[in-house]
This record gives structure tokens, sequence and C-alpha cells, in this order.
């Protein structure tokens, strides 16, 4: 088997991977305005992610790496293409990160309603620029012979990535709040799958018109299968969520964004980043990817370390499995004299 | 006007700036993770309670400063295609082999592991959730191995050939890559480094709080450890540091000859070390200098009588070998930033030598002021980690990959100087402020020391749920 096309479909299973777990994190803090009615809510909501949330994001750290190591010429025109739309991502990602853990280091409510605004742009601006660069690649972009993206930011913002970020956007809200009444209980449980069935809608009818518009104009038999079948989990984690079922829910979900991913990745074979008006131009996986040695060498690195991988993240949700309440959030005391009570464990 | 807009010299500025600000956090990371461990496994075999007080604490400070070295990393990673497309095409095929091996071995299990640790103290069995911060440790350990590794490749290509049909570099041997003598010897000087800034992180701390008699029982042994740990990683770092410059010596001497504003080849006794210098500001004539004769012979080469090569035969011997151009690096940076190195190195361990001789026995100093050097001179570790890196880069220069390609030919030919000059403008913004509040989380946390044990065991002895952290 070719080892390029191989590093192709794991390049596919890292934005999988990344898009299904950093999406619930993204959907999580995109929520806090709508269900965090107060400050217990909003610590509940961020505890369903706190364990996790760091390995779900390292999930784009690796995969960056892989694109790096298997597809060097499609990182150097990816990243230095989308210059600033991956500088609104990274620091997005920045601000999300640190004001989780500085968030609860102080009890003041202005402190946290801050590091709460930044929860919450930090998740939906990645959320929804990882569609509008996903959307752009598929679509594909103009490339000079050096393979050097000759357009700007503004042209990246066309109608068709609009539609694709507003894609990712509520398909990751949505998978963050049918997360939320997976992982919590009482009334915000109850909160969260009203919002879902809302969202999800919307979600259903954006992805519609995304599906239909990439089918017009990068059909193939592969893809079309493919974005059915996300399109028919989409539906049924919708359904699910409206029969109450959350686990059902949430596997749909996850199965859709999976779906979508990779349909997108088919969409794109062989080309890696097409260019367009200029075809000639196009990065393929052939032309943007690494010598034979590196890609054998990453192969076995890849086979032996992926299923442990797998395991041990599997093993931390799992030992993370149960719900947090409200009365898992200990009682804050105000502060004075610089004491801080916010780490005070409390006995469940 | 159109020299701010050089989309290369601002690119420069910020892979400088953000590499700077994210090496604030690594050296806390891995050397105050290990710490934390150790503390923990002190705990775990004596069942002591300042133990477990001082891995609560230790790892509180360490958490603040994690989630900074982890997002700023991601910035890292992403700016070689970013700033660098040019050169991440030429050098992907093996500079994204360690990257990517960095991210499957050590990332995720740093990643994975660290919330298990913060969230699973009632959750794992006492041995596991201990297995947890080891687990930390060594992820954070490789991590630095891999891309010490691939920044090695930059200072001394190994284990590759030239595609002139692809025109990239192109792997060979794997081994010779992560074996790279450059790698081999820098690794445990970046290593011994981080337990230096962490034990001079320990040592403040710790004599904040018992120069105002709090916290005896938990401080007292964390200043004890923190003392004797900057002995042992100051000596570690010494000799793996002189590892480093015989292998420096070797692969680059233009980076020697720079960092000793050596300009003409000098053998034995000329081949002095200036302790201090003042010359005219180019460098090139000096006005008054503190010299050691022979240390720079024996530095470079282990012997009194080496001959150390001089700027100016090395710049006349690479005009011929890779045409002509400015083959030096900038001098005053090269030698200030190594003396500051090297000579706040030495006075943290002599400090800490001192420090041991103060508290020996159970002694305690009872002057003020050697408190205060404690707590002052000790964090400017971080000061000397730093000086290290900005010798190392801006000793390459101006080679991005020594010999093979020019940091002017590596950067983004489709990214304009107005991009980078938001980026540049954005970064620093955001990394400012973001300091600031990250200064002071880090010193409430730190002042407020250490909490009582009932907050972390309960009566039975068993460890307290800690169901939410967020």
């Amino acid at each position: 088997m070719d080892l390029a096309v191989l590093w192709f479909g794991i390049v596919a299973f890292f934005f999988v991977g990344y898009f299904v777990l950093d999406g619930f994190d993204f959907g999580v803090g995109m929520a806090l305005p709508f269900l965090g009615r107060d400050d217990v809510d909003r610590r509940v909501m961020i505890n369903t992610i706190g364990p996790v949330w760091d390995l779900n994001e390292t999930w784009v750290i690796v995969g960056g790496a892989a694109l790096f190591a298997a597809f060097p010429e499609w990182y150097a025109t990816l990243f230095s293409g989308f210059y600033l739309a991956l500088l609104l991502i990274l620091l997005a990602l920045i601000v999300r990160g640190v004001s989780f853990e500085y968030r609860h280091q102080r009890a003041g409510a202005r402190w946290k309603k801050w590091f709460d605004g930044m929860i919450i742009v930090g998740s939906a601006v990645p959320a929804f620029l990882w569609g509008v660069a996903f959307a752009n690649i598929v679509q594909g972009v103009a490339l000079n012979a050096n393979h050097d993206y000759t357009g700007t930011l503004f042209d990246l913002l066309n109608g068709y990535a609009i539609v694709g970020g507003l894609t990712t956007l509520l398909l990751f809200f949505t998978h963050g709040v049918v997360f939320i009444s997976l992982k919590t209980d009482g009334d915000l449980r109850v909160r969260a799958r009203r919002l879902a069935a809302r969202s999800g809608a919307v979600a259903i009818v954006v992805a519609a018109v995304f599906l239909g518009w990439t089918a017009i104009s990068h059909f193939s038999p592969v893809f079309l299968a493919l974005a059915i079948f996300a399109a028919v989990a989409l539906v049924a984690s919708w359904i699910a969520n409206l029969r109450g079922a959350e686990g059902w829910s949430f596997g749909f979900m996850a199965a859709t964004i999976a779906l979508a991913v990779v349909s997108l990745f088919a969409a794109l074979f062989p080309d890696v980043m097409p260019s367009s008006p200029n075809p000639e131009n196009s990065l393929t996986i052939a032309n943007a990817s690494s010598s034979q040695t590196t890609l054998t060498i990453m192969t076995w690195v890849a086979a032996i370390f992926l299923p442990l991988i797998l395991v041990y993240q599997g093993f931390t949700y799992w030992i993370f499995r149960k719900r947090v309440t409200r009365d898992h959030i200990p009682q804050e005391a105000p502060e004075a004299g610089g004491t801080d009570d916010t780490q005070q464990p409390v006995t469940a | 006007m159109n020299e701010l807009l050089d989309p290369l010299l601002l690119s420069r500025w910020q892979f400088g700036l953000t590499t700077i600000y994210h090496f604030l956090f690594v050296p806390l990371t891995i050397g105050l993770v290990t710490c934390t461990a150790i503390f923990q496994t002190a705990w775990y075999r004596t069942g002591k309670a300042h133990y477990l007080q001082l891995t609560h604490f230790f790892g509180k400070i360490f958490l603040i400063n994690f989630a900074m070295g982890v997002v700023t990393g991601i910035v890292q990673e992403f700016q070689f295609g970013m700033n660098w497309s040019d050169y991440s095409r030429f050098v992907g095929d093996i500079f994204g082999a360690p990257l990517a091996l960095e991210g499957l071995l050590a990332f995720f299990l740093e990643a994975t592991f660290i919330g298990l640790w913060i969230f699973g103290w009632d959750r794992l069995p006492k041995g596991l959730h201990l297995a947890t911060i080891w687990i930390v440790s060594v992820g954070s350990i490789l991590s630095a191995y891999f891309i010490l590794a691939a920044n090695a490749f930059m200072q001394n290509p190994v284990g590759y050939h030239l595609n002139a049909a692809k025109g990239r570099a192109e792997l060979t041997d794997l081994w010779a890559v992560l074996t790279n003598k450059v790698a081999l010897a820098a690794f445990p000087h970046t290593i011994f480094g981080c337990f230096m800034v962490s034990a001079g992180l320990i040592i403040a701390v710790a004599a904040w709080h018992l120069s105002r008699n709090n916290h005896l029982e938990t401080m007292r042994p964390a200043l004890t450890f923190g003392l004797w740990l900057m002995v042992g990683a100051g000596i570690g770092t010494v000799l793996s540091g002189d590892q480093l410059g015989l292998a420096m010596v070797e692969t680059q001497p233009m980076k020697m000859a720079a960092a000793e504003a050596l300009y003409k080849t000098s053998t034995g006794a000329d081949a002095s070390f200036s302790i201090f210098t003042l010359g005219t500001p180019d460098g090139v004539h000096e006005l008054f200098s503190i010299r050691v004769p022979y240390l720079l012979s024996f530095l470079s080469t282990h012997s009194l009588n080496g001959t150390v090569e001089g700027i100016n035969d090395l710049q006349a011997q690479y005009t011929q070998l890779y045409g002509p151009g400015d083959y030096t690096p900038t001098i005053w940076i090269t030698y200030w930033a190594f003396r500051w190195m090297i000579g706040l190195g030495m006075l943290h361990v002599a400090i800490a030598v001192v420090g041991l001789w103060l508290t020996r026995k159970g002694r305690t100093p009872t002057r003020a002021w050697q408190w205060k050097i404690a707590i002052w001179a000790m964090p400017l570790s971080l000061l000397a980690m730093i000086v290290g890196w900005i010798f190392t880069e801006m000793g390459r220069q101006p080679w991005i990959v020594f010999s093979l390609m020019k940091t002017a030919d590596g950067v983004s030919p489709g990214t304009t100087g107005i991009e980078v000059l938001i980026s540049l403008v954005a970064f620093t913004a955001i990394y400012g402020t973001l300091a600031v509040v990250e200064f002071k989380l880090i010193k409430r946390a730190a002042q407020k020391g250490p909490e009582p044990i009932e907050k972390h065991l309960d009566d039975a002895g068993e460890p307290i749920p800690v169901a939410t952290v967020y």
C-alpha cells in the first residue's frame, strides 16, 4: 500500500479525533451564556470537560505535527497561507485554555465574568474558523507555482466557506450541549436537552445547505455516500435527544462530525490542497508528501503508539464517566484577606 | 517604513519573543512536576503529612504554570508553517519526525495523565495516582528530548541527504538525528537547567515564608530540598555544558568564537577567556578586559595548548565554502549572553552552597539580607536559562540550518510584512497581559503557603475527593 495515502488517512484520523473531542469542549464553552444561569451552573459545565479538555486539544498539536512530518508541503502552504485565520485560532485557543485555569483562582464575580467571556469567545472563534478553513481547502484556493497562497484573509471568507464555518459552529455547539445533558443532572440537564433540540434543528438545516453545496461542486460517489451517512447520523442524534437517549444522541453526534470530516477528506482525495483557478499548482498526496524513509518510520511509530494512546485516553474517559452536579461544587467563600477557598475539596 | 515591514525581521522578532515567552513556562513545568512527584513519592513512602502538603502546594503552582506552557506551545508548532514555510518545506522530511514523535510519545502522555492526576486523588488507588504524576514527568522530559533533537539538526545537521530534484533535505537515518552529538549534550544541559530554575523557585518561596517564620514544618524541608537540588543540578549543568561546549566547537566553531568575541585564531595562553570586557560597540576594539589565560583553550579543546579559531579566519573559510556573505553572528549579543548564562548559573550554585552552610544542622539564617538574597536572586536562574537560549540561537545566525539554509531563505514568501506585524503586535499584547495575570496568580498561590493537612486528608487518612477543580 502507498504509505503517503495511508498517512492521508492518518492525518484525517487526527482531525476526526480533534473535532470530535475538542468539538464538544468548544460547544460547552459556547453554551455558557445559554445554559449557565449562575456561577454554580457554569462551574458544573466547565468541570464536565475539566479533566479532558487538555488532552482533547492535544489532538490538534499532534495532528499538526503529523501533517508537518508526513506532508511538509501541505503543512507549509496551509499554515502560511491561512496566516491570519490561524492567528485568530491560536489567540482564541490561548485565552480559552488559560481561562479554564485562571477562572477558579479567585472568587470575585468580575474576575469570573471576564474569564467566562474569554472562554465563550475562545470557543466560538475556532469552532467557526476551522469550518471556514476546511471549506476553503476543499473548494480550492489560489496557489502559485511555489505552492504559496496568493489570496488574502477576505478571500477565505467567501459564501461557501462561511456556510462551512456556520456548520462546524452549530455542530460543535450542539455536540457540547448534548455532552452537558449527558454529563450533568437536574435542571441543567433538562435545559441542555431542550437547547440541543433547538440548536440541533438549526444545525440540520445549515449542514444540509453545506452538504448540498459541496455535493454540487465536488461530486464524487464516495463523498456523497459518506455525507449522507453524516446527515443521517445528525438526524438520528437529534431524534435520540428528543427521546432522552443522551448517550445515543452524543454517540450519533460524534459519528456525524467524524463522517463529515472523513467526507471532506474524501472530497479532497487525491489532492490535499487543490489550487483554483490554476489546477496545475495543486498540492497532491504525491507531490506534498515526505520521503519513503520518513513515512516508513512514522508508520511504525503510529502503529505502535496510536493504539496505546487510544487505550489510555479511553481509560481517562472511563474514570471520569460520572455526572457532575451542583452538589459537587463547593460553596465559595467571599474573597477576603487573600484567602482562596475555590479549591476547597468537598466530600461527595 | 519598508524596513519596519520586512517580513523576515518581523518574523524573527516574533519567533524570538514567542519562544522566550514559551520558555518561561517550560523549565518550571519540567522541573516542578518532577519535584512534585518526588514530594508525593516521599508522602507515599513515609506517610508524613508535610510531604503531602508540599505536593499540593507546589502542584498548584505547577498547574497555574502548566496551562500557559500548553497554549503557548501550540503557537510554537504552528509558527514553523506560518512564518517559516520555505524552511518547513526544506527540512520537513527530517524536522517533522521528532515533532510528531514528541506529540505521539510525550504530549498525549502529559495531557492525559495530568488530568488524571488533578482529578484522580480519590478515584485512583494511591500507587496508581502516584504513577500518573511520574508519567507526566517522564512525558515532559521526553518532549524536551525530541524538541532538542529537532533543534540539534538546525545546529548540526546529520542523518540526511539533499534531494536536488525536490529541493529539500531528506531523512536517511533517524537514529543519527536522535543521537546527534549536539542533542546528546544539550538534553542533559537543558534538563539540569530546568531543575536549577525549579530549585530557584522552591528556595525563593521557602525563604519568603521562613523569613516570616511561617509554615516552618513544610518550608524548612522544602528549603533544604531546593538548596541540594540547586547544587546537584548546578554541577550537572556545568558538566553537561562543558560537553555541549566541546560539541559546539567541533560543529559550529563560529559560535564559540562569537561567544568570546575572538577575532584572531589563538593558541594556548593567548586563547584566554575574558570575564568582563569593555569595547567599542561593534566589539572589534577592546578598551578594558579581565582575562584568564588558557581558559578558552581549555573550554574549547580540554587542552591548555589548544588552538581556537577566530572569527576572521572562520569568516574567510566560510566565504570560500558557502559563497560571499557575512557569517558572523551579532557579537555583542553572543558575548554577553554567554557570560550572563555562566555567571548567573555559577552565582546560583554559590548562593545555594552558602545557604546549605547557613542552614546546617538545623541552624537558621538570622539576617534579613540573607533571606532577601535567597528570595530575589534565585528567580534569576530563569534568566540564565533564557540568555542561554538566546546565545544558542543567535550564535547560529545567519543560518537557520547550519551550512544548509540561511534564515533569510526560510521565511514564508507569501506572508506579507503587514500580516506578520499584526500577529507580532497581537502576540505581544496578549502575552504581555497574560504575563501580568500569571505572575500575580503564582505569587498569590506561593505567598498563601501550603494548606493545612485537613484539606487534603479525611479523618481516616484517605484523600478527600476532588470532585471539581475548575
